[in-house]
């Protein structure tokens, strides 16, 4: 990935800022300097979106952030059309299960484009799309929709947990030549941290351990992130040191941080939202089962949302991972044998 | 206790009346088509003087390059057949008798400008330029597209259904924001207008006022299903009007006319007043495919009919009429497409180096680590199998 334009060295802005308020900023800085970068949806122009993601952008830019008919394959079919005419599209899909009339125009043509055309058309365009639940939202508000966008080949998703990397991925989103899907943590939305802007991250493709740990690894992403920590804190106190593992980028995925991470524990607890059964924990399941299985002391465990349509909010307490879920996950990862 | 005043009443009260009419916009009827398709030449190739859509006849010069592209087109349609009987292509969907729409389309854009044709416009996409053998590659089963679109202006064939109309509309309004002089022109058939994108590509495109023309080839079927079963609308460019935009019916096969009203169109959203819909009367002389069967769905006495209304025996006739078309000139164009044919069966023939290692190539910009592992993968099996050769 392109690293973040810089002139000699960066002095540092730290501010305090929300997830929300880091990816307005990073949509609001790439605009100002490239203007071919354009924002696109419903609701995010004067009212600044739902979750007000895009306030302001349309007082400063303009047409250039602006509503649209309330279409969602509209909305990418005419976003890839920009992006062939030369703009940097930046879709909002207003809710996650929102986003599925336009799954034939991702799957189909955002995702094959560059393919169908043997590289001749990129399709440099963002799709950001709040994931998740744990907000009370009734049905149709609160899907964890990754796994379609990993399975298919052709997407970047990104799927940041904090503030900073809510900045920096979408900006390396943003400059990037093939179309990214931002998944963005809707619960963590208003959660605050500081935020380095001029000090690059990890790129795309990049995950981080965010918690050292020598007795078994979390592996996690998105909103499930501060689940796993609150989890590790609690098996602290309880006699257990947990490493937490943040993928950050889903696709592509980064093998050799996740293999060497379970290899130096052997023992690893897959943890998200989205339903389990033919998920993309399952594929990180999986992919640890095959490359780490003489380094594994147990089983690769999985908590997960169980198999069912996401719950109405009174119930979705129930479906979520929770610290006691995971810490019960790492209690069965065979510790007898030791 | 009191009972509070309603907020909401009292707001409401507050609020000045505006006066929200609920009359019709009776400038919104000028939107709808003419009862019967716009005809320039009828069907025996003399001209029509009574146009009611008061169009100019195209110029000599515009005429015979139609013509000349519809030959080229018409031998290009029977070639791609022919190459499915010999096996060098899977399939071809032919638009033999609609080549009058797919050139007229091709012929009313600029340098600059942008066409998005389906499966179904190879005869467009070739009058754009793009190369007969490269156009092909797709139904060789060489690669999904065989040109680079940018060079021909001509967005890759779209297999799935009207969703290519709304990239035509985005790469419009690309233009149109960035300032640049563009024209679109994006086609689909009857069956796509059922499609949601269809729906969709026209709103975005009349919303946002996009310099794009949108022109349904309307040829009767979807593979067998009639056009009474994809709608009960009065004509499929009465639906314009439901948009705010212009529609206009227009004989499919007749050139001349396709080439006044698509220029109409074209001059229209070169000036900034937004999108056209297009409905061409045409007919699909052949079967879906080469796998279809259309004696399962339609009777020989059925299509009969639109035999003599065939567009290139119609622009010949008129073009000889008036003088700018002899026996010689017939004869040399059928020898440049009877050339071309021969290129056709020399590039489709012939057997092409196809890389296996090109699989993992186009998926990103740069393979991720997972694409190359697996491409090694795939050579190293390539490598053992030669070794046991």
């Amino acid at each position: 990935m392109t690293p973040m334009p810089s002139a000699g060295t960066p002095s540092p802005r730290v501010e305090k800022i929300t997830v929300m308020q880091a990816l307005n900023r990073a949509m609001r800085d790439a605009m100002t300097v490239d203007e071919t970068v354009h924002v696109l949806g419903e609701d995010v122009g004067t009212l600044g979106g739902v979750f007000r993601v895009t306030d302001g952008l349309t007082k400063e830019f303009g047409e250039r952030c602006f509503d649209t008919p309330l279409a969602e394959s509209g909305i990418m079919g005419f976003a890839i059309g920009m992006a062939m005419g030369g703009l940097r599209p930046i879709v909002e899909m207003q809710f996650d299960a929102f986003a599925y009339p336009a799954f034939e125009q991702i799957a189909s043509h955002v995702a094959k484009v560059r393919n169908r055309t043997k590289g001749q058309v990129n399709l440099p365009m963002v799709i950001r799309i709040p994931y998740g639940g744990g907000i009370g939202g009734v049905e149709h508000h609160c899907d964890s929709s990754e796994s379609y966008y990993t399975h298919t080949p052709g997407l970047t998703v990104l799927a940041p947990s904090n503030p900073a990397d809510a900045y920096h991925l979408l900006r390396a989103a943003i400059a990037s030549p093939d179309p990214v899907i931002v998944m963005e943590p809707k619960r963590l939305y208003w959660s605050k941290a500081e935020v380095d802007l001029s000090r690059p991250r990890p790129p795309i493709g990049k995950a981080a351990i965010v918690r050292d740990g020598t007795d078994a690894t979390i592996v996690t992403y998105g909103q499930s992130v501060p689940v796993a920590l609150e989890a590790a804190e609690v098996a602290k106190r309880e006699g257990r040191d947990l490493q937490v593992v943040d993928l950050r980028s889903l696709v592509p995925f980064d093998d050799a941080t996740v293999m060497s991470a379970v290899a130096s524990t052997g023992r690893v607890v897959v943890v998200a939202e989205a339903q389990g059964f033919s998920s993309f924990s399952s594929e990180v399941a999986a992919r640890i089962g095959e490359r780490c299985f003489h380094s594994l002391a147990a089983p690769v465990r999985r908590v997960t949302g169980f198999d069912i349509p996401y719950p109405p909010p009174k119930l979705e307490k129930h479906h979520l991972p929770t610290v006691d879920r995971i810490l019960d996950a790492v209690d069965s990862l065979q510790w007898e044998d030791q | 206790m009191t009972p509070r005043q309603p907020r909401a009443k009292a707001q409401a009260s507050q609020a000045v009346p505006t006066a929200v009419s609920t009359a019709y916009d009776l400038a919104s009827a000028e939107l709808l088509p003419t009862a019967t398709p716009i005809q320039l030449v009828d069907a025996d190739g003399h001209p029509v003087t009574a146009d009611a859509a008061g169009l100019p006849m195209p110029s000599d010069d515009a005429l015979l390059r139609a013509h000349e592209l519809m030959v080229m087109g018409r031998r290009f349609n029977d070639q791609s057949g022919a190459l499915v009987r010999q096996g060098r292509l899977a399939v071809y969907p032919s638009s033999h008798g609609q080549e009058a729409c797919q050139v007229a389309a091709a012929m009313v854009l600029g340098d600059n400008d942008w066409l998005f044709p389906t499966y179904r416009d190879t005869v467009a996409a070739v009058s754009m330029g793009v190369d007969p053998v490269q156009i092909l590659l797709l139904l060789a089963g060489d690669w999904h597209a065989g040109y680079d679109p940018y060079e021909f202006r001509c967005a890759p064939t779209a297999t799935p259904l009207a969703t290519q109309l709304v990239h035509a509309a985005g790469l419009a309004y690309a233009a149109k924001v960035t300032g640049e002089d563009r024209v679109v022109v994006a086609l689909c058939g009857d069956g796509a207008t059922s499609e949601g994108d269809f729906h969709e590509a026209l709103n975005f495109a009349a919303v946002f006022k996009c310099p794009v023309i949108f022109m349904i080839q309307n040829n009767e079927f979807a593979i067998s299903v009639p056009l009474s079963r994809q709608t009960a609308a009065p004509s499929l460019a009465a639906k314009g009007v439901g948009y705010g935009m212009p529609g206009k019916r227009v004989d499919g096969n007749d050139v001349a006319a396709l080439l006044a009203v698509l220029g109409e169109a074209a001059d229209r959203a070169r000036r900034g007043e937004g999108p056209t819909l297009i409905e061409a009367h045409t007919y699909r002389m052949q079967a879906h495919t080469n796998a279809d069967d259309a004696t399962r769905y339609r009777s020989a006495e059925e299509v009969e009919p639109w035999a003599a209304r065939d567009p290139i025996l119609r622009s010949e006739a008129h073009l000889r009429a008036r003088g700018v078309l002899d026996d010689a000139a017939v004869e040399a164009l059928k020898q440049r497409a009877e050339e071309m044919a021969a290129e056709m069966r020399l590039g489709i023939g012939k057997d092409r180096d196809l890389d296996p290692a090109e699989l993992f190539e186009h998926v990103y910009a740069k393979p991720t680590p997972q694409l190359l592992e697996q491409r090694a993968q795939l050579l190293d099996e390539l490598a053992r199998e030669e070794a046991t050769k």
